[in-house]
């Protein structure tokens, strides 16, 4: 990717918060030791280490009354706090006036926040923008650095004021998302690649803010397109079949017209049944059941990032605000969009070759 | 009296349940049991009055463990001689009430047989649990559920033990017979521990049939893991723990431990090894609900068990 370098503020205030769900409990380690050793500072920047919802933690339960992730939508957060507002909700506004306020220039430049799902997905970031620079370039650079396991970069396409989850207050934000691991369970090759993983993000921030380029390229995001519930008892709202054996822990494998999806108690499979072929992930995640949520489907795409860097000292220019940022990342993302679009037709997919690493 | 006569001889196994949410989470035995419940073809046997029943049903409501206390442990004398009343915790009176409907435990009123459904986060495959050695209907059973399922595997846990047995839900039959299938995390339900579960089920029902048609299962060995011993997380002062199971530990249920192997790995990645006398059977590695109970895995010893020869009455 030629041309365009993108100079961005330097990344000096992270938050990483670990227990957003009570039960995912690699995040919950990960924070407790942090907050014993009491790592504050890093070189350049500083890290607030924050235990999200110590009620849920202390209870070994994914929430208490509502799901805190949940609870980071601009309705919640300005919504009233009486005596009877559920815990997650005043926590949620609680963690927006520490870390936050979302959308504000105060906010925390990078939210991190650290989650385990029950389904075989590796290493996933996930976010709400597929043109946050400095979330992408942080992806890749997993990517690089990672062999051990594959990382990818899940985009639900949501504006920021219906963005619900707690990355969503940071200017930059992303939830880290690993498994498989049970709920309630602490498995030390799990917890290895989180602690891998967190070291990796805080080096890039580092060599960031200290002036490094990062040069610019391409890489596959994963951007959700539809959630697919369990077949369900009409009356009870039971379910009446499980993940099909040869969906089962097949996340982002592509599912075709056709292929297995479910099997009901009495045997019978019940097949895809959608015209286009998409990537499955969160496939059989426990916390999705009473959420109606079999599985998710994303469409996979190649995306072009741009040379990036810090500004340096006397080039700061006036601070934008997110709203701005994002409308700058928006025009570079339809330029690129453009560049790349051109490129396809001279040289076909490139990213093929990336796809086969992970099935 | 030579072995060829020396038959003990049980009365016909009538009456049998299949207990399933006596943990509320554990989805494969909640979801066949709700499924027999609907429709019980699959599980009615020639002679046997095959009862489904979901032991704690506001557990399975919630999609949890249990609501007070734990119902797997809760079927004492204690508990269940104690006055009934609204006071006592959910699951003792739910126990009080099992009791009632599939005991009393002890008496030659109870049940005859009960299979507790039960799903583990271990690495456990398909176990079986055995509460005594001395059991020769029970140990006949899974004799013939290990030729059935051959080559595929089924290690039997044998929890006799005078300070490590619980008193279970099913501990109120007469033969109690725990399936414990993993790994499966908790309000996870995956089809391949799901079929594996029926499979197991069906084959023990399947013996019960036979053994109530008069047929006479000649005398046999069977090859069980005795529970030995409890440990725990090493932990601070503050009881927070302070070590995982270490990764060439972890997923290797019932794979034996020798002293110096690696058992736990610090936070900061120091080894802490196995410092037993001997060689043990590790199970129950890294069960989820087992943290507040204090248990990291459990050691056994193997040991094979005689059963004399069993025919009806």
């Amino acid at each position: 990717m030629e041309g365009r370098e993108v100079v961005l503020p330097t990344v000096s205030r992270v938050a990483l918060c670990g227990g957003t769900h009570g039960n995912e409990l690699s995040g919950v380690y990960l924070v407790r030791e942090r907050l014993k050793r009491k790592v504050e500072e890093e070189d350049h920047f500083s890290v607030v280490t924050v235990m999200s919802n110590p009620r849920a933690v202390q209870q070994c339960r994914r929430y208490t009354e509502t799901d805190l992730n949940r609870c980071f939508t601009h309705a919640t957060l300005s919504g009233p706090v009486t005596d009877k507002t559920p815990y997650e909700i005043v926590r949620s506004q609680e963690l927006n006036t520490l870390l936050g306020p979302k959308g504000s220039p105060e906010a925390m430049d990078l939210v991190c926040d650290l989650h385990n799902t029950t389904a075989n997905m590796g290493l996933c970031l996930i976010a709400y923008s597929d043109c946050d620079w400095i979330s992408l370039h942080i992806y890749r650079y997993l990517q690089r650095q990672m062999s051990d396991i594959p990382v990818r970069f899940i985009h639900f396409d949501l504006p920021l004021n219906e963005a619900y989850s707690l990355d969503s207050v940071g200017k930059h934000g992303f939830a880290i998302e690993i498994g498989p691991q049970a709920h309630g369970v602490v498995r030390s090759n799990i917890l290895s690649t989180m602690q891998e993983g967190v070291q990796h993000m805080l080096e890039w921030v580092h060599l960031f803010n200290s002036g490094t380029q990062f040069e610019g390229g391409k890489v596959d995001v994963y951007t959700m397109v539809k959630n697919v519930d369990y077949p369900r008892e009409f009356e009870t709202h039971g379910i009446t079949a499980a993940i099909h054996p040869q969906l089962q822990d097949r996340d982002f494998c592509l599912l075709r017209p056709n292929d297995p999806v479910f099997q009901t108690f009495s045997g019978e499979t019940l097949k895809y049944k959608g015209t286009e072929p998409l990537y499955p992930f969160f496939i059989n995640e426990c916390a999705y059941y009473e959420k109606g949520i079999a599985l998710s489907l994303a469409r996979q795409r190649s995306v072009g990032i741009p040379s990036i860097r810090s500004e340096r000292e006397g080039e700061q220019g006036k601070r934008k605000s997110s709203a701005e940022e994002m409308e700058e990342e928006e025009e570079i993302k339809g330029e690129m969009e453009e560049e790349g679009y051109q490129k396809l037709m001279e040289y076909g997919e490139e990213s093929d070759s990336l796809n086969g690493q992970y099935n | 009296m030579t072995s060829s006569t020396n038959v003990s001889c049980f009365h016909e196994a009538r009456r049998v349940a299949i207990f399933g949410g006596t943990h509320g989470n554990e989805m494969s035995g909640v979801t066949l049991v709700n499924l027999w419940i609907q429709n019980g073809k699959e599980i009615q046997r020639k002679g046997v009055e095959t009862k489904p029943f979901i032991t704690n049903p506001r557990a399975v409501e919630k999609c949890t463990r249990y609501v007070d206390t734990d119902l797997n442990r809760a079927f004492t004398t204690e508990n269940l001689s104690a006055p009934s009343g609204d006071d006592l915790p959910y699951e003792v009176q739910r126990a009080q009430q099992i009791n009632e409907i599939f005991g009393p435990k002890g008496s030659p009123e109870a049940y005859d047989v009960i299979f507790d459904l039960h799903n583990t986060t271990s690495n456990m495959g398909c176990t079986l649990i055995l509460e005594s050695s001395k059991d020769y209907f029970n140990l006949q059973m899974m004799h013939y559920i290990k030729n059935a399922i051959a080559p595929d595997s089924c290690p039997v846990l044998l929890t006799e033990h005078p300070l490590l047995k619980y008193s279970t839900s099913r501990s109120v039959a007469k033969h109690p017979i725990g399936l414990e299938v993993g790994p499966q995390p908790q309000g996870v339900l995956r089809s391949n521990i799901f079929e594996s579960m029926r499979v197991v089920l069906k084959h023990a029902l399947d013996f019960i049939e036979l053994f109530n048609k008069g047929l006479e299962f000649p005398p046999c060995t069977v090859d069980v893991f005795r529970v030995s011993e409890k440990m725990d997380y090493p932990r601070d002062t503050n009881g927070n723990i302070i070590a995982m199971v270490h990764p060439n530990l972890q997923d290797c249920d019932w794979e034996p431990l020798n002293p110096g192997d690696p058992m736990f790995q610090t936070f900061d990645g120091t080894t802490i090894r196995y410092e037993g006398a001997g060689t043990v059977y590790p199970t129950f590695i890294n069960e989820a609900a087992y943290y507040e109970k204090q248990q990291a895995f459990v050691t056994t010893r193997r040991e094979t068990l005689a059963a004399g020869a069993i025919k009806k009455t």
